[in-house]
């Protein structure tokens, strides 16, 4: 007879199977039987969080710069709602989280029991799928689906929840059989008619654009060079989302930089005037399109998506091609070296024009900013961070608000899975717990969690994780004493009311870091400003850095709402001549 | 007043709306219901009616089917939607207009009244073959199966009849001929 196992054993057996380095938890009553055989599973390492959104969010940086899924542990009741926001911010941004819950035991459950909630019924919409398991005999297989499915096609959360008296039950244990082909949801629908009509489509166009997003950098590493691949054997130019920076070097002359409602003036103009818009693994957000009416009027539409059901859900588009990102550029390129090999060259000619009006879109400069002695301003403090951590292979988080945008426009990627932002769910409180996780993943690299001030107050408590398990972060607060982003819209659409847009009594964020036992900097004028981002690089403990910039500064250039991409705001100068009809008022 | 509305989700040229009867076969799992429902409420889909059954008990099959009112757009997402789901097997979509699919509704009736009456309400069911479940010296229950908007119209004109109370399914479709829908 073969071995029996608990179901709290059984958790662990799967997880190593499925080789999960690390676990990022908090215990409590309806896991305590998990937590009783961590010690006996040493390849498995817990991290200790605060808070259980912290636990979330730890995983998703971990799996965003991993690439590996991130496994979360919570306890039943208050610990399973806490971690419902983390699970939605992955739902949205489709990264791979799986959560095991502890769960009241099973005769208990329905009778309101102590720390009881509905965990599978309150998740349901914000993961993939998610399992009660009542019955032991199913624990395992269903913690192996559990990885399938989180993995497989478009990456995203999942929960199995587990009642207490399953975690006691014995049971026999079957390792994973490891399947060479996945057969989840995950479908290469595209046949190589698609490939051979988007290269006619290509070859056609004289103003082309590719516009590519996070499922490029979902697609692992491997997509990335096939994307730079891919624009360099057809000239044309690219523009990747919020999600997709890293996806193609941002210092490259081909990257027209991110699009959308903070984009620059160029990807934007390329994206409204184009004839080929090939979207690759981006999903026509409404931060992206803008006016839907006004949204690229012109163009013929491709689609590469794994997600069949991202196609025509909000714009409609001539051509779908349903695969995973980097199998459809590998067939791609292959055809079009086939078929039309010196492709760049030969239509270099027909798509000048379009290079020359890039050009002169560039020649904007739409990310600039009137730079002061006095003060520092917040797009300056990105640009020195950048310049002087760039050869570092460094990790950025970010919060969201205003320095997220800077930090999107200032900070220049040139690898996959090194940026981790909140853009579908825009998260305040995401950037800290996520650098915690990325650095657990990547312990020798730098790790800068670009912040704000009241954005970080949001999870500030997992400074106390990073600090017990040495985890140098460095958490870079642009601090302007405002939620910036809505004070913002406040003086663009709401006649300067700041209603409660303003913190008063903010910490002492350098006191701050030196309770919770980590280092604090403040840099309040231009001139120290050099000195204090190396002296926090060189810090190799986790540092709060207060970097006080300009109170008043505003994120351009902008897509005011209910315009098109082609009628942006261009900064301060600009501003003052476009006024914000009423009608656009309402808009969000 | 400017009428708020969304830049973003404002939609151009809306579609025209048509009625889709959607079967989806799903694993009968518990919360499997739920699932399905909840994704039409949580993305804002309508639902007009809901049968569901287990129809294999040896596989665990179930079969859901959903009378929807959208615009091809959101029916296609409908669709899509549902697929992405771990237990759906396979979704099937017809139009209501198709003449290829039979859709049925069940009703029952309860009619009081004196004998005339009572046969004046079994007459008015005539087309849509009636069977009396039950029978009183006041009243009777009669079932009928029939199209949705034929049983509104008979649970309107029983009312002179002495109907008390309607109670109804929601559609079920089945292709007709040989063929089944894989």
């Amino acid at each position: 007879m073969s071995k029996l196992y608990s179901g709290a054993e059984i958790v662990f057996k799967c997880l190593q199977d499925q080789e999960v380095e690390f676990v990022f938890g908090y215990p409590g009553g309806a896991v305590l039987p998990i937590y009783d055989e961590l010690k006996n599973f040493n390849s498995v390492k817990h991290i200790l969080v605060r808070h259980e959104q912290g636990a979330g969010h730890a995983a998703e940086g971990y799996a965003r710069s991993s690439g590996k899924p991130g496994v979360v542990f919570v306890t039943s009741g208050p610990g399973a709602t806490n971690v419902v926001t983390a699970l939605t911010d992955a739902f949205m941004d489709s990264i791979p989280l799986v959560c095991i819950s502890g769960q009241v035991p099973t005769h208990l459950i329905g009778t309101d029991a102590f720390q009881e909630c509905d965990t599978t019924g309150i998740t349901r919409p914000c993961t993939k799928h998610n399992w009660l398991v009542k019955d032991i005999k199913d624990l395992g297989k269903t913690i192996h689906k559990a990885f399938e499915v989180a993995t497989t096609g478009r990456p995203g959360p999942v929960l199995v929840d587990i009642p207490k008296d399953v975690q006691f039950q014995k049971t026999g244990y079957t390792k994973l059989k490891k399947q060479k082909k996945l057969n989840g949801k995950i479908h290469n629908q595209f046949s190589q008619k698609d490939i051979n009509e988007l290269i006619k489509l290509m070859s056609k166009a004289s103003k082309p654009i590719f516009y590519t997003g996070g499922g490029v950098i979902n697609s692992g590493p491997k997509a990335s060079e096939l994307l730079r691949e891919l624009v360099s054997v057809t000239g044309f130019p690219i523009t990747t989302t919020l999600q997709g920076l890293g996806s193609y070097p941002g210092e490259d002359s081909y990257f027209l930089g991110m699009l959308g409602m903070h984009g620059s003036y160029e990807a934007n103009n390329a994206m409204h005037d184009c004839d080929l818009m090939i979207n690759i693994g981006a999903r026509f957000d409404d931060r992206i399109t803008g006016k839907i009416d006004e949204f690229s009027p012109k163009s013929k539409k491709v689609h590469i998506d794994i997600d069949p059901s991202s196609i025509n859900k909000n714009v409609k588009v001539d051509l779908p091609i349903i695969g995973d990102v980097a199998e459809v550029i590998t067939s791609t390129i292959k055809t079009i070296k086939k078929v039309k090999p010196g492709f760049a060259k030969s239509n270099k000619e027909k798509i000048s024009k379009w290079w020359e009006k890039i050009q002169k879109w560039r020649s904007v400069n739409s990310f600039d900013f009137v730079n002061s002695n006095e003060t520092i301003k917040p797009q300056y403090a990105v640009q020195r961070l950048y310049e002087l951590t760039k050869n570092k292979d460094t990790y950025i988080t970010t919060e969201v608000g205003q320095h997220q945008m800077w930090a999107a426009q200032h900070y220049k990627f040139d690898k996959p899975n090194r940026w981790m932002t909140s853009g579908g769910l825009g998260t305040m409180g995401y950037g800290l717990p996520a650098a915690v996780g990325v650095q657990v993943a990547h312990p020798n690299k730098l790790v800068i969690d670009i912040a704000g001030e009241a954005s970080v107050l949001m999870t500030m408590q997992e400074m106390s994780t990073a600090v017990q398990y040495s985890l140098p972060i460095k958490i870079f607060i642009l601090n302007n004493e405002y939620m910036g982003m809505v004070r913002q819209w406040q003086e663009l659409l709401h006649e300067k009311n700041y209603s409660e847009s303003y913190t008063a009594a903010l910490p002492d964020f350098v006191k701050l870091a030196e309770a919770y036992g980590c280092v604090g900097i403040r840099a309040k004028t231009p001139d120290e400003l050099d000195d204090k981002i190396i002296e926090m690089i060189n810090t190799d403990r986790p540092v709060i850095f207060d970097c006080m910039v300009d109170k008043e500064e505003n994120c351009f250039p902008m897509i005011p709402s209910g315009k098109p991409h082609n009628q942006m705001l261009l900064g301060e100068k600009d501003r003052k001549e476009t006024k914000i009809s009423k009608k656009g008022k309402t808009l969000v | 007043m400017t009428k708020a509305k969304s830049a973003y989700s404002t939609p151009g040229k809306q579609g025209k709306l048509g009625t889709h009867i959607i079967v989806v076969w799903v694993d009968n799992e518990a919360g499997v219901l739920a699932r399905v429902v909840g994704l039409f409420s949580g993305r804002g889909y309508n639902i007009e009616s809901l049968a569901v059954a287990e129809i294999d008990p040896k596989l665990n099959i179930s079969r859901i089917t959903i009378v929807t009112t959208g615009t091809p757009q959101v029916i296609d997402q409908i669709k899509l939607q549902l697929k992405k789901l771990v237990p759906v097997h396979k979704v099937a979509d017809f139009k209501r207009e198709d003449k290829e699919v039979i859709f049925k509704e069940m009703a029952l009736f309860k009619v009081v009244g004196n004998n005339s009456k009572k046969d004046k309400a079994l007459k008015a069911c005539k087309k849509y073959n009636p069977v009396i479940l039950d029978k009183t010296n006041k009243s009777y229950v009669i079932q009928i199966t029939a199209l949705r908007r034929q049983i509104d119209v008979m649970s309107k004109s029983l009312k002179k009849f002495g109907l008390v109370s309607v109670s109804r399914t929601g559609a079920v479709a089945m292709t007709r001929g040989s063929e089944v829908f894989k």
